[in-house]
């Protein structure tokens, strides 16, 4: 869901990072069936919840916000991978970076499907109503809409035939991160702990991108400037 | 005659000793108890907590036929910010709460100030059971049986000066016990207000019981504000003081976000929240994942008993 991050073999890398252990084949594919597993769990806690009554009073209440804050939570881990690839050397996990991404997307869909569904019954003229008018859900329908087509390329066949321009059309999560931190903090009535939070992590993750963008240029430029071969 | 009940202490309801003794003792029994109960109680059942101490009322015909909210949702399920934010803390963290003594002080444009005993509130008038719809702003209603009598008696009682206009209602304080007064998620003291004449509104309540028992610390106790035709917010918990003014009060909610919460905020399908919808509201333990939202009424149902109260005045502008 994200491109390939720039200069991440380049000039920031540390030695002891060089040498991190990239585990393959049967190990590679237990780690994935273990986070397959483990991104499933919210969903079916919440399927056991509505099954057995388990939820509270408000059970369509629970499961919206539920969904929703598992949604930026995956937008979260899926933006960790690049800089943790590259404080920790630990090159594997872009490996697991679809998974997270189209587990962003599978919970984006069932909120969003809650959205038409228990809050507005498949009402369609109630619901452009409120996508138009309530800006905490023009921002919320807008990062969901902004999702579809990463997860549409998400497969290899679509990153080979895009090239380059998927890892363009990937950047995309960048904005549809910073609109989800949006809609949470708008939807809340007072207590902005939990938005804060997420809010926070956002910064710290797309800030990484930033500064190192930033060095990873200048660094790149005063060698190219120094005659050196990059 | 026969409606009226019998004038002072009746024989059975003299606590033996033996059990007065084991007072504490009980209340720690009942509060351990109280925390569980609402897990227990199936919910859609009407259950009561079983634990609580019985507080009877007569009917009236202000009542709504309406299916009765459990008593588990009731008591799981609420906003008292002063115990946290979520839903589900309150139950968790009231039950701490001491109510026991209290008393509600009475100031401003008014003749009688002073403190009123709890124990003398609860003489004051007859208990009456008014099974009310609540409507919370946040587009979710329950169906509550209250346990009390009109506002106005109190009122009447202290008898307010030609000058007070309004009243208003500070919910206690008390850090040891509320967790949520530790973030400034509002301005504490909780304060909630009326004009007189909705105050005196044979409607309004002044509440001690649900479901026929003492209420449950986490919905008020000992002592709270029922305005049924207003959003759940201005119906304020646990109150400490009576306020009589001249001039509107400054209320928790409208301070926090003046856009967002009006003075008034009658219950109104027409006005919506700038966030979302007023126009439907889902029936919690009723209206879920087969049932659409219902429909919200002006004045939440009650509007041929108050709508005469807001005669000529823009309830748009004055949400």
């Amino acid at each position: 869901m994200r491109p390939r991050a720039t200069g991440s073999a380049g000039a920031g890398e540390s030695a002891p990072a060089r040498r991190a252990r990239q585990p393959r084949g049967a190990q590679l594919t237990a780690i994935k069936s273990v986070l397959f597993l483990a991104c499933l769990t919210p969903f079916a806690h919440l399927v056991w919840g509505v099954a057995s009554d388990a939820l509270g009073a408000n059970p369509v209440e629970a499961v919206t916000r539920s969904l929703g804050w598992w949604t930026l939570f995956l937008l979260c881990a899926t933006l960790s991978v690049s800089p943790l690839r590259r404080l920790t050397g630990a090159h594997w996990l872009v490996r697991l970076r679809r998974m997270l991404g189209l587990f962003a997307f599978f919970y984006a869909a069932l909120h969003f499907i809650t959205f038409i569904w228990l809050e507005h019954w498949f009402d369609i003229a109630e619901m452009a109503k409120d996508i138009v008018k309530r800006p905490f859900i023009t921002v919320g329908f807008t990062a969901f809409v902004l999702l579809i087509p990463l997860a549409a390329t998400s497969t290899d066949a679509m990153q080979r035939r895009l090239g380059r321009s998927w890892s363009r059309l990937h950047r995309l999560v960048y904005v549809i991160g910073v609109l989800g931190v949006v809609h949470f903090w708008w939807l809340v009535k007072r207590d902005v702990t939990d938005p804060a939070m997420f809010a926070a992590a956002m910064t710290l993750l797309l800030g990484l991108r930033l500064l190192w963008t930033v060095r990873d240029r200048s660094s790149a430029s005063r060698a190219a400037s120094a005659g050196r071969i990059v | 005659m026969l409606i009226r009940r019998p004038p002072g202490t009746l024989p059975s309801e003299i606590t033996p000793r033996s059990a007065y003794l084991r007072r504490r003792e009980f209340c720690k029994q009942a509060a351990a108890l109280g925390l569980i109960a609402p897990l227990l109680a199936p919910s859609g059942a009407g259950a009561q907590s079983l634990t609580a101490p019985k507080l009877p009322g007569k009917s009236s015909p202000f009542s709504t036929k309406e299916k009765h909210s459990s008593y588990g949702d009731i008591t799981s399920y609420n906003n008292f910010y002063e115990f946290g934010t979520d839903k589900q803390e309150p139950a968790i963290y009231a039950p701490k709460m001491r109510t026991r003594p209290w008393s509600i002080a009475v100031e401003g444009e008014v003749k009688r100030k002073g403190p009123i005993d709890l124990e003398e509130l609860l003489k004051l008038a007859p208990m009456e059971e008014r099974i009310y719809r609540l409507r919370c702003v946040e587009a979710w209603s329950m169906v509550v049986p209250w346990i009390g009598y009109p506002l106005a008696e109190l009122v009447r009682r202290v008898e307010p000066s030609s000058r007070a206009k309004y009243v208003a209602f500070t919910t206690h304080l008390d850090p040891a016990t509320m967790i949520g007064l530790r973030q400034p998620v509002l301005n504490w003291p909780y304060v909630e207000g009326l004009r007189l004449d909705e105050a005196m509104h044979p409607l309004t309540l002044l509440a001690f019981g649900l479901y026929g028992e003492v209420l449950p610390n986490q919905n008020g106790a000992p002592v709270r504000i029922i305005v049924p035709w207003k959003y759940g917010f201005k119906s304020a918990k646990s109150i400490v003081k009576l306020t009589f003014m001249e001039t509107e009060p400054r209320t928790a909610w409208n301070v926090a976000a003046p856009h967002e919460y009006g003075f008034y905020s009658n219950v109104n399908p027409g006005v919506d929240h700038p966030r979302w919808s007023q126009s439907s509201e889902r029936r919690i333990g009723e209206d879920g994942f087969f049932t659409p939202k219902r429909k919200t009424l002006v004045f939440n149902g009650y509007a041929e008993q108050v709508a005469s109260l807001y005669a000529g005045m823009d309830l748009k502008k004055l949400f």
